[in-house]
């Protein structure tokens, strides 16, 4: 009977600052196939909430349909959680963050919920510049419907039955820089000590926040001749730098050689402390991520990492001049104006 | 670090940590599946091939297994395991079946075992399916030893123990009961090939120094030999009052005997600090629940003899200090404690006593008059001579016996037949793969929430009255199902297959315990110290892979694995499987009498 997850734990894990153990922010016993990239985004999500020390009511987890979007149910089981429509999850973000801008959204989504279905979606939300983290499990293919191509399979990538994609790929990292986003980050599922601190920090940036992170198919797109397979992109992986996520008052005991290092400091004061590894790389220049990008993509590279970030940048409340309290929070007092107001209001449209 | 041999017969082993600590090392989990399976005669059988007698060490074994045990260190109590071993005992079917059956082809050679008690039973046992003519001597009128003199009916009864002795005494052996060997060079002279000596440790101390104890011999009694006198049926009866002074099982055994015997008030009083007793901690619980208080810290400073008459004893009151881990009992300066008694039971522990072998024959001994052994062989500075269970190193218990006695066995099998008794068969190991199906294993993977149960115990009004009534009185057979499912099944082993791996980190995710991580390689102290979780427990092995592709190595730390199959399950190209590891102990005459 292994598809019971026992409830013993390790007896010598300790707790984070809130008093919660990792086990609080787990969820079911994943029923995705044994050997799924996704389970691994799912433990690293776990573990940077945990040491983020995220209280897990204080987080919103929304997905779409498709394997990657199954997964909500398998991390942070304490928190809040919506299942939405194929590809209309940010529909469903924009609604729930401008309803309550107090909690954290993290998306979750795949390459056909997100680069296909969802494109319409996507790119809106990119240029509203949500307050969320978005997190692509990109496997290049449609899992859930036995391996089809997706629109992220790499043109001249073979597929399992052995065709080979004759399509030009969309690069979500790309377009999401062209479209604006202030945080855009590249990873691999099979990476976590890159993977936990990237999203450590596209959770703590206030904005939107987007990570695209390679996650082999284990069933139907692991095999040779694939872009996406866990043997090619461990081949090919090209990191942009090392990453470390230093979170606030905390010191910070990496050191690098003078020029190599690069702090990116968040708004909570939290650094990502990163040593360049990638030339011609410069996260705070569109251009030069730009090109990084495309160059990776030329020699068939998988460019990793921190791909671009701009921390200082109005998110949609900020935009659009939003009351600053979550709606449900709202009393009679500020949603019943005055007579006064209300002609001062209608006067100014005159 | 150096990548684990899988190979070796002893890591696995010893991650089947009851099995392990087990001086017999009996297949723990394998019995217990067995028992969960209501397969009580097999169960039984497994417990009989290894320890000789299941019925008697479900009872009265001193279970080392138990601390051992996983479980232990996940929640809060280990797997009853001992009286798991019980249930197999209590519920099996005909067993005498399955049990080979003399005659047996003679193989021309003579040995003589002195002592009938668990280790020469056990070397008989072993011996005698191989054609050994075998003469057991003991001067009682019947077999067991320690285990009937000094184990007391309540927890024992005698029925159990006439039927593990008689399984072994019916394979066709000598027995020269009520018969004291009162000379070994008589005995070597009588044309025995090897003579097996397990007269075990037959001498209790006493404390033949302290004021007054020679003024009232008659209420002064030495714990083992008085156990031996109600067992034989030559006591009946004790004094209202009682003391007992030491903190060992004979002392537990001796209180609870007395409250059976016309005891009313009984106390224990004993030197060491209440933790630190050597009783095992359940036979404590046993004496306290009979209303026996135990007065720790009290050291005996005199007796007090009145007209020759036993009145009581003072005793000093100590507090342990404790000088670079050592202790020493340091008096308090409180006024000495006077306690009432009409008898007092001294258990302060028992010594060997050799007062029959003479010391001319070539066989050395030490300078605590213990016999010069190979401690491999158990073979004696002079060659023919064996020495095994308690007379060997010392007083142990039974369980030690019985493994010290298949271990001579096969000495004296190896040397009768002319061979070096130091060159030795290694363990037969087995591994059987468990993979059924998806989510589908051989074994019950899913591990129980259970605390462990407790044995019920008859009603203290009865048992009190006649010290031949069993207090335990096992476990039925529904909670003994429950019990046995709390066993995590520690002798299914994660395998771990190098070249199959593609380090998808999916057991390292969905692993409960945190066992497994890839991590960059480095020695041990290093790699314990960046685990997916805390590697402090270092009696506990860390499994280690050689390098993988991205140069780093799988490490597993074996300490709380759960054995619960999830990274096997969970693994896409089956480089994690489920192996059932059986470990056996080599026998005397090698496999020719395994079941």
């Amino acid at each position: 009977m292994s598809f019971i997850k026992p409830n013993f734990r390790h007896p010598g894990l300790l707790p984070n600052a809130l008093g919660f153990l990792p086990s609080d922010y787990e969820g079911l016993l994943s029923t995705l196939c044994a050997g799924c990239g996704h389970d691994s985004i799912g433990a690293a999500i776990i573990q940077a909430c945990f040491e983020l020390n995220i209280e897990p009511h204080r987080l919103a987890k929304l997905s779409g349909i498709g394997c990657s979007s199954k997964t909500p149910a398998y991390f942070l089981g304490n928190s809040h959680g919506f299942n939405s429509v194929h590809g209309r999850m940010p529909s469903v973000a924009t609604g729930a963050n401008l309803a309550n801008r107090d909690l954290i959204y993290l998306g979750v989504s795949g390459d056909g919920d997100t680069a296909s279905i969802g494109m319409g979606q996507f790119v809106h939300l990119v240029r509203r510049n949500l307050n969320m983290t978005y997190i692509v499990m990109n496997n290049g293919c449609y899992g859930l419907t036995k391996g089809q191509d997706s629109a992220t399979a790499d043109k001249g990538s073979k597929s399992k039955s052995g065709n080979v994609n004759v399509f030009q790929n969309i690069d979500l990292a790309g377009l999401a820089i062209e479209l604006g986003a202030g945080f855009v980050a590249r990873s691999f599922s099979g990476d976590k000590t890159q993977l936990v601190p990237l999203i450590q920090a596209a959770l703590s940036h206030p904005g939107f926040a987007l990570i695209d992170v390679i996650s082999p198919c284990v069933t139907f797109n692991n095999n040779p001749g694939s872009t996406k397979s866990y043997d090619y992109v461990r081949q090919h992986i090209d990191a942009t730098a090392t990453v470390d996520f230093v979170p606030p008052a905390e010191a910070i005991e990496v050191n690098y050689a003078d020029g190599e290092e690069l702090d990116v400091t968040m708004h909570d004061g939290s650094q990502l402390r990163m040593k360049k590894l990638h030339p011609g790389w410069n996260p705070y220049q569109k251009d030069a991520a730009v090109r990084a990008l495309h160059e990776a993509s030329a020699t068939g590279e998988v460019l990793t990492g921190l791909i671009y970030v701009n921390e200082v940048q109005e998110d949609l409340h900020a935009m659009l001049n939003t009351c600053d309290k979550p709606l449900n929070q709202l009393t009679e007092r500020e949603l019943l104006p005055t007579i006064q107001s209300l002609e001062a209001i209608n006067a100014s449209l005159r | 670090m150096r990548s684990t041999d899988i190979q070796h017969p002893e890591y696995f082993h010893k991650v089947i940590d009851c099995q392990y600590a087990c001086p017999a090392h009996t297949p723990v989990p394998e019995y217990i599946r067995l028992i969960a399976a209501e397969r009580y005669t097999e169960a039984y059988l497994v417990n009989w091939e290894s320890n000789v007698f299941p019925g008697i060490l479900g009872r009265t074994c001193d279970r080392p297994c138990e601390p051992a045990c996983r479980r232990g260190r996940i929640e809060e109590e280990p797997v009853a395991i001992c009286r798991l071993k019980r249930v197999a005992a209590d519920n099996k079917g005909d067993v005498r079946k399955y049990m080979l059956r003399g005659p047996f082809a003679p193989n021309g050679k003579k040995i003589a075992l002195v002592g009938a008690g668990p280790s020469s039973l056990t070397v008989a046992r072993d011996l005698a399916p191989l054609g050994y003519e075998i003469h057991l001597f003991d001067e009682q009128a019947l077999g067991g030893g320690m285990m009937r003199s000094q184990i007391p009916s309540f927890r024992l009864p005698a029925d159990v123990l006439d039927e593990e002795v008689g399984y072994i005494l019916d394979m066709g052996i000598h027995t020269h009961f009520r018969q004291y060997v009162s000379s070994l060079k008589s005995l070597m002279e009588a044309g025995y090939d090897a003579i097996f000596v397990g007269t075990g440790a037959p001498r209790g101390k006493d404390l033949p120094d302290l004021p007054g104890r020679w003024d009232a011999k008659a209420n002064i009694h030495i714990g083992i030999e008085w156990l031996a006198n109600v067992a034989f049926e030559h006591t009946h009866a004790i004094g209202k009052k009682v003391i007992v002074v030491g903190g060992g099982n004979t002392a537990m055994d001796c209180c609870r005997t007395s409250r059976r015997l016309g005891g009313e008030t009984v106390s224990v009083v004993v030197r060491s600090p209440f933790d630190e007793m050597k009783a095992s901690p359940w036979e404590k619980e046993d004496a306290l629940h009979e209303g026996i208080p135990i007065y720790d810290c009290h050291v005996p400073k005199a007796f007090a003899i009145e007209n020759g008459t036993l009145k009581g004893m003072y005793f000093e009151k100590v507090e342990a200090s404790y000088v670079d881990g050592r202790r020493k009992l340091v008096p308090t300066g409180e006024p000495d404690v006077f306690f009432e008694a009409d008898d007092v039971l001294l258990a302060i522990g028992q010594e060997n006593s050799f007062p029959w072998i003479e010391r001319d024959l070539g066989i050395e001994f030490n300078q605590w008059q213990l016999p010069v052994l190979n401690e491999k062989t158990f073979q004696s500075t002079e060659p023919r001579v064996f020495f095994g269970g308690d007379a060997a190193f010392g007083p142990k218990n039974v369980i030690t016996a019985v493994a010290q006695g298949h271990l001579t066995a096969i000495s004296i099998d190896l040397f009768c037949q002319g061979k070096d008794p130091n060159e030795r068969l290694a363990p037969t190991t087995q591994r059987i793969p468990q993979k059924m199906g998806i989510h589908e294993w051989a074994y019950d993977s899913y591990v129980v929430d259970d605390l462990r149960y407790a044995v019920p115990q008859a009603d203290k009004a009865i048992t009190l009255k006649d010290r031949k009534v069993e207090v335990e009185l096992g476990f039925d057979r529904e909670t003994a199902f429950r019990e046995a499912q709390r066993c995590l099944n520690c002798d299914v082993q994660t395998v771990f297959t190098l070249n199959k791996c593609i380090e998808c980190d999916a057991c390292v995710d969905v692993c409960p315990t945190s066992c497994i991580s890839f991590v960059p390689d480095g020695d041990e102290a290093d790699l314990r110290s960046r685990l997916s979780a805390p590697a402090n427990n270092l009696t506990q092995d860390l499994y280690v892979s050689g390098p993988l592709p991205t140069t780093r190595i799988m490490v597993k730390d074996e300490d709380v694995c759960l054995h619960c199959g999830l990274c096997a399950e969970r693994c896409p190209t089956a480089a994690w499987d489920m192996q059932k590891y059986l470990y056996q102990v080599t026998k005397a005459g090698s496999c020719k009498h395994i079941l």
